[in-house]
């Protein structure tokens, strides 16, 4: 599966040093790089990029953590698991158009403060969305990045035994965020790290979010790349190639100074831990975690219903909240031009949420076998833990680095734009979050059914069949909706992977943004979101609907 | 109860003379040996007890019987049932029957279909329907095929699972600690009602546990697993 990074690296790498003969370049040197470093824009992108990716990882980080913090354990932190996860779902196109909906000068917010508090009869003329600095840009990647978080930190903290530790910590009269700071934090911090490096190399070269409401001029590097990659003349391609690898470059730095942040922050935070101060009243910086992220989803379902309402909008004046009338001739006259990138993104979903739900079982049945295990904690884990660093690769990586890399080296090969290697490209981010996802269910899977199951006479793939598989039948569905989910959300893969000829609702969506149509991109929007929702209620409501009289089966699982 | 260890050692090394299941000579060793190497003949309605401290590696032992050790133990010894021997033989061909701690009962099927699942493929037809009701009827379940296995007592799960392990037809008997997580009110009943089966269906049957008062109810041989 690996194969494809490699060659895409290799097939950056060569044209980046001007060797590319399909283009004409058959000799190697250092031209796309002078010309690269000469760019004037390249600086500020490159600024731009690292400040954007470094600012939305450290302020969701913040922000999840704090939360953590002040709420573990209580109700509204159940509630509020309740209401983030069904996010993790939604693409970040989407949440990011909802923002923009939200925040736009003639959005939904200064539309409520209009005519009355702010005297606004027409919208004012602020640049909010696609601000220089990146502010909105951040948020939009905050509000995706949060969930995220969330629920990596959620399934860390089921694997140690905070409760107890915390209830030992308030004996000693600690409040609850010096509490859950000085002692939990630094537990599950080692194991949600790996997630927090794929936050950052994701909000370094994120490109559709930052084509919908990052800076347009100059733009981050990953938009500045993109330009080049398509630029009419051939030999910017060299230019972006360079690029992509400087793109790597830019990220190893970020990694460096966020490594430097953590032994600062360790250093420090070690003083604080043992400098015994008991921060018992934190009740006001507990109510603002929490307010903050309120905030955030709040502005993330409001977003969404913002779209819907757009998408069945008649005529809508400026400071009104509500459209005068509504209608569905939008609908109607999109209807047409829907149906080929509804129909793309439903196949090359299903298709490769498919192919790595079968890579993953196959592969995990092989690694896990059911038979008894010296002491079934370590031997298996150390086994499932080496895979998916590898397959964590795709995640932290620049997409723009090596996606670019696999399109030249596909033209090579002659496969150039075709379903194959879109699935390819596809898969490569689907298949680790199935993978992911699946072996957790696979690994907690007591194996003494097989066991049993086995001695009772079935053969393996008997027991495999009847046994296994519709046990597992709620985390395999639920594997497969998210890898169903992570293929309608991209938009690179399929762009340059697919070659403008696959168009999808995520491609079809990230080009409409320009225009300003608020209706159409509305509609999009919401059937990109609406796709991955239908599956998520398919993989819960299917195995509760099937198991309806199997208590057993009903309280196990989850997202 | 009869005194440790007196026959092993006249067929130790030696393929077994006797009906019923025999261990010759089993070591398993991860990195070191677990214990020392162990010989047993279990003849045919037998019940033999097998008693050792916790870590000692008793359910490595029964997995290594069934065939389902994990590779990175090393194993040493041979498996007979009947004089035949079964130590390479794959665990679903071996006629092993095992009973766990917990009743293991499948969740997603129903308390027929977990028996039907059992009830080898050479019967057929209505046959395999008639067996399901006559398991149902000496569990004292009568009419609760279609029921799901979680709303069982404790007492009528473990009835099940047993009927579900004797229907697949073993030709012996692996009792993995089946009466410790089972309370103690119906622990005795249930005792009594693996025993007369095993009896009556005589089943060499090997039981591994951490209470005395299985092994003497048992009323048969006592071994000791040893550490090396």
């Amino acid at each position: 599966m690996l194969t494809p990074v490699a060659f895409g690296f290799l097939g950056s790498m060569l044209p980046a040093f001007g060797y590319l003969p399909a283009l004409g370049g058959d000799s190697l040197s250092l031209w796309p790089w002078q010309k690269l470093f000469a760019d004037p824009a390249l600086w500020s992108a490159s600024f731009l990029a690292l400040w954007v990716g470094l600012a939305a990882t450290g302020c969701s980080l913040l922000l999840t953590m704090g939360f953590f913090a002040a709420w573990q354990g209580t109700r509204s932190f159940t509630i509020f698991l309740r209401l983030l996860s069904p996010l993790l779902s939604v693409p970040h196109v989407t949440l990011t158009f909802g923002l923009a909906f939200l925040l736009a000068p003639s959005g939904w917010i200064i539309r409520l403060l209009s005519p009355w508090p702010s005297g606004f009869q027409t919208p004012p003329d602020w640049l909010i969305l696609n601000d220089p600095y990146g502010f909105s840009l951040i948020l939009a990647l905050i509000l995706k990045e949060v969930p995220f978080l969330f629920l990596m930190g959620v399934s860390a903290l089921n694997q140690i035994e905070s409760q107890r530790s915390l209830a030992t910590m308030r004996s000693m009269g600690y409040g609850p965020l010096a509490a859950w700071s000085k002692v939990i934090f630094p537990q599950i911090y080692p194991q949600i790290r790996l997630p927090v490096f794929a936050v950052l190399a994701f909000s370094i070269s994120v490109v559709d979010v930052s084509l919908i409401i990052g800076p347009s001029t100059p733009p981050p590097l990953s938009v500045l790349l993109l330009r080049w990659s398509q630029d009419p003349d051939l030999e910017w391609r060299f230019v972006a190639a360079a690029g992509g690898l400087w793109q790597c470059f830019l990220l190893i730095i970020a990694i460096g100074g966020w490594f430097l942040g953590e032994r600062l922050v360790k250093k420090i935070g070690l003083l604080w831990i043992l400098c015994g101060h008991r921060f018992s009243s934190d009740v006001i910086l507990r109510y603002s975690f929490l307010l903050i992220n309120m905030v955030s989803f709040l502005c993330a379902y409001l977003g969404m219903m913002a779209m819907g309402v757009w998408s069945i909008a008649g005529y809508w004046r400026f400071p009104d909240a509500l459209p005068e009338r509504y209608s569905l001739t939008s609908w109607a006259r999109q209807l047409d031009q829907i149906a080929v990138p509804l129909t793309n993104s439903l196949w090359i979903g299903l298709a490769s949420a498919f192919i790595a739900l079968a890579l993953s079982l196959l592969w995990l049945q092989e690694t896990s076998s059911c038979h008894a295990s010296p002491s079934p904690q370590n031997s298996g884990k150390r086994q499932a833990a080496k895979l998916p660093f590898l397959l964590y690769i795709p995640l932290l990586i620049p997409q723009m680095s090596f996606l670019f890399g696999v399109q030249t080296f596909v033209l090579f090969i002659g496969w150039h734009q075709t379903w194959v290697t879109l699935l390819w490209s596809h898969l490569l981010f689907v298949l680790p979050y199935v993978f992911l996802s699946l072996s957790e269910a696979y690994q907690s899977f007591d194996s003494r059914y097989e066991r049993a199951a086995l001695c009772l006479g079935l053969s393996p793939l008997h027991v495999w069949w009847r046994v296994k598989l519709p046990m597992l039948l709620r985390p395999i569905l639920a594997a497969m909706a998210l890898g169903f989910a992570v293929s309608i959300a991209q938009y690179l893969p399929t762009l340059l992977s697919g070659g403008g000829r696959f168009p999808t609702l995520t491609t079809e969506a990230v080009a409409l943004a320009s225009g300003g149509n608020r209706r159409v991109i509305g509609i999009y929007a919401l059937l990109q979101m609406l796709l991955p929702f239908l599956a998520y209620m398919l993989a819960l409501g299917l195995p509760a609907w099937l198991y309806r009289h199997r208590r057993a089966l009903h309280t196990h699982g989850g997202l | 109860m009869t005194s440790l260890g007196s026959q092993e050692s006249t067929c130790s090394g030696a393929p077994p003379l006797c009906e019923g299941l025999s261990l010759r000579d089993i070591v398993i060793t991860l990195e070191v040996p677990l214990f020392d190497p162990i010989s047993l003949d279990i003849p045919p309605g037998d019940i033999m007890t097998l008693m050792g401290s916790s870590g000692v590696g008793k359910s490595s032992l029964l997995a290594f019987l069934t065939g389902t050790l994990s590779r990175s133990f090393k194993t040493h010894g041979q498996v007979y049932i009947h004089q035949k021997e079964i130590t390479q033989t794959p665990p679903e061909k071996r006629h092993l029957g095992i009973l766990f701690q917990d009743d293991l009962l499948f969740p997603h099927l129903s308390v027929g279909q977990n028996l039907a699942l059992a009830i080898p493929k050479s019967v057929k037809g209505e046959k395999r329907q008639e067996k399901i009701y006559a398991a149902l009827e000496e569990a004292g379940l009568t009419g609760y095929e279609n029921r799901d296995p979680a709303t069982l007592s404790g007492g009528q799960k473990a009835r099940i699972a047993l009927l579900r392990v004797l229907l697949s037809e073993p030709k012996a008997l692996l009792l993995d600690e089946p009466f410790s997580k089972i309370d103690p009110e119906t622990r005795s009943t249930f005792r009594y009602f693996v025993y007369d089966h095993v009896r009556t269906l005589k089943l060499p049957t090997l039981l591994v546990t951490h209470d005395p008062q299985d092994a003497s109810i048992a009323q048969g041989r006592l071994k000791e697993l040893k550490k090396t």
